[in-house]
């Protein structure tokens, strides 16, 4: 099986080899291999039911896998994943904050469980960054889906992770809101060093934010390089119809 | 950075008290229920003493109400640790707050600890206000049980512990569906615990089943306490000695069903 690797001399901070996970019957990710380079933000792309969710929840640990090996800053996930975990973090549409704590209260207690060194300036310095001045000391449950949003993403960053898992970022948030939360992902990109993955529908979002794109389906890596790379091989204008092509089984023209 | 384990559990703790802080209804509710409980046994128990008063019938009736009370009491002092224990499990679920939590650096025994301290906490902020009561209303000071009074509790906590842990455990694995264990899994030990009869009450192959279980130790070594004013040191210890069992077996089986929701990947997406 052919490993779907960057381009670039550092050691990939993930790693993920033969990875496998069957449900009952249903393979959901069917052996799988692909390195994340350092500082690179990569997209996995596919529809409904590729796989994408799967494997990151495989990357986070919250999914065992049925066989294979996952790597994160050269650790064995499977064995000593709490040697990295408080230099990841998440954010995941699947998952949500206790309603009846505050944003603050939120905060703190993330900002407890990362052993964030200065919690109440690391909240103060999100609170600007994210602009939740305004809701910083309201339940969480009482926000908009955008307010929700940009909690969320800063409970992602609590931590200041140099690896960043996300899935579906944008999810349900208007095109505005979805713009500002691009912005941010990008200026952490930049300013952190970070390593982003992502699990995507937004083919816009994908091409903005992503220098690479590893395409999903059935559980199976169908194709895998930077946006318009892929643009170019199937000889297409956008990569929403490349998604298209690949989704209805049309392979890149030879 | 990482923290340290006492630093994660205590956030832990401060995310549960916050919880607790935000909703007066949840802190009275704490008191509700039991203060309910010992009011109408606490009349009872007048009643039944009063009537045997009258009728001349005193000595071992008249005891064994009165041992009705501290019974209610110890009883719902297992009842509220355990479900301490499960329903501060549970809010992670209620909230979809449990994947944040397990792709943290807090670890599944530093999750545990943090629960445990919850399942002390709610049972003292619960359990003091009502022994006030008992004794306002009843005169019954349990108190005034001393040092077996610290036997009793270290025992039936321990005890709720390890069903909070099972009841976890299964909620873990199975969703939800099975959040109806957790209100409901002491009544179904509650009469095989002989919480407010004797162990002698049983035929003998039930004796069996009741000397398995941790409470029934306590509530024989209150009975003795109150009516023959003798504590009973080796049910204690036996108690004791079962309870570890318990609870070790409950740390392996949340650890399991843990592993088992991992492997079924399931805990994406928990959740009402």
């Amino acid at each position: 099986m052919p490993i779907a690797q960057s381009a670039g001399e550092a050691p990939p901070v993930i790693s993920a080899r033969s990875l496998r996970k069957i449900f009952k019957r249903t393979v959901a990710v069917d052996s799988i291999s692909f390195d994340i380079a350092a500082r690179s933000t990569t997209a996995l792309l596919g529809g409904n039911g590729a796989g994408k969710t799967t494997t990151i929840g495989m990357i986070m640990g919250l999914i065992l896998p049925t066989s294979g090996s996952i790597n994160v800053l050269g650790v064995d996930m499977a064995r000593e994943r709490y040697r990295v975990l408080a230099r990841m973090n998440f954010e995941s549409p699947y998952v949500d904050m206790p309603h009846r704590l505050t944003v603050r209260q939120n905060l703190s207690v993330f900002a407890g469980l990362y052993g964030v060194g200065e919690p109440v300036g690391r909240i103060a310095e999100l609170s600007r960054n994210l602009a939740l001045d305004e809701f910083l000391d309201r339940p969480a449950g009482n926000l908009s889906a955008g307010q929700k949003t940009r909690v969320a993403l800063a409970k992602a960053l609590i931590n200041d992770p140099e690896v960043l898992l996300l899935d579906e970022p944008t999810a349900s948030l208007d095109p505005d809101t979805a713009d500002w939360v691009r912005s941010r992902l990008e200026d952490y990109r930049r300013r952190r060093q970070a390593t982003i993955l992502l699990a995507s529908h937004n083919m816009s979002e994908v091409e903005r934010l992503c220098d690479r794109v590893i395409m999903l389906k059935a559980g199976r890596i169908v194709d895998d390089g930077a946006p318009q790379d892929l643009i170019d091989k199937f000889g297409r204008d956008t990569l929403e119809e490349v998604f298209l092509d690949i989704a209805r089984g049309r392979g890149a023209p030879s | 950075m990482s923290g340290t384990p006492l630093r994660r559990i205590g956030a832990l703790i401060r995310r549960y008290l916050y919880v607790l802080r935000s909703s007066w209804p949840r802190l009275a509710e704490l008191v509700y229920w039991p203060a309910i409980q010992m009011l109408t046994w606490g009349f009872l128990q007048s009643y039944i003493n009063a009537q045997a008063s009258a009728a001349g019938v005193t000595g071992r009736l008249a005891v064994a109400a009165g041992a009705l009370i501290g019974a209610l009491l110890l009883w719902d002092s297992l009842f509220r640790a355990q479900l301490g224990f499960s329903l501060s499990f549970l809010e992670e679920m209620w909230s979809r707050n449990l994947a944040n939590l397990l792709m943290s650096p807090l670890r599944p025994l530093e999750f545990i600890a943090a629960l445990t301290a919850m399942s002390v906490i709610r049972l003292v902020v619960g359990i003091i206000p009502v022994t006030i009561l008992a004794f306002w209303f009843f005169g019954f000071n349990l108190w005034g049980l001393g040092a077996a009074l610290v036997a009793f509790f270290v025992n039936l906590v321990l005890t709720s512990w390890a069903i909070g842990l099972f009841v976890s455990g299964l909620v873990l694995r199975n969703g939800m569906g099975a959040e109806a264990i957790a209100w409901s899994i002491l009544f179904f030990v509650m009469p095989f615990a002989c919480v407010y009869y004797p162990v002698s009450t049983f035929p003998s192959w039930l004796q069996w089943v009741a000397w398995s279980l941790p409470p029934t130790y306590v509530f024989e070594g209150l009975r003795a306490l109150l009516v023959a004013h003798v504590f009973r040191a080796d049910l204690m210890v036996e108690a004791l000695a079962i309870n570890i069992i318990l609870l070790l077996t409950g740390v392996i089986a949340f650890l399991k069903l843990l592993d088992s929701a991992r492997r079924a990947g399931s805990l994406l997406q928990m959740g009402e």
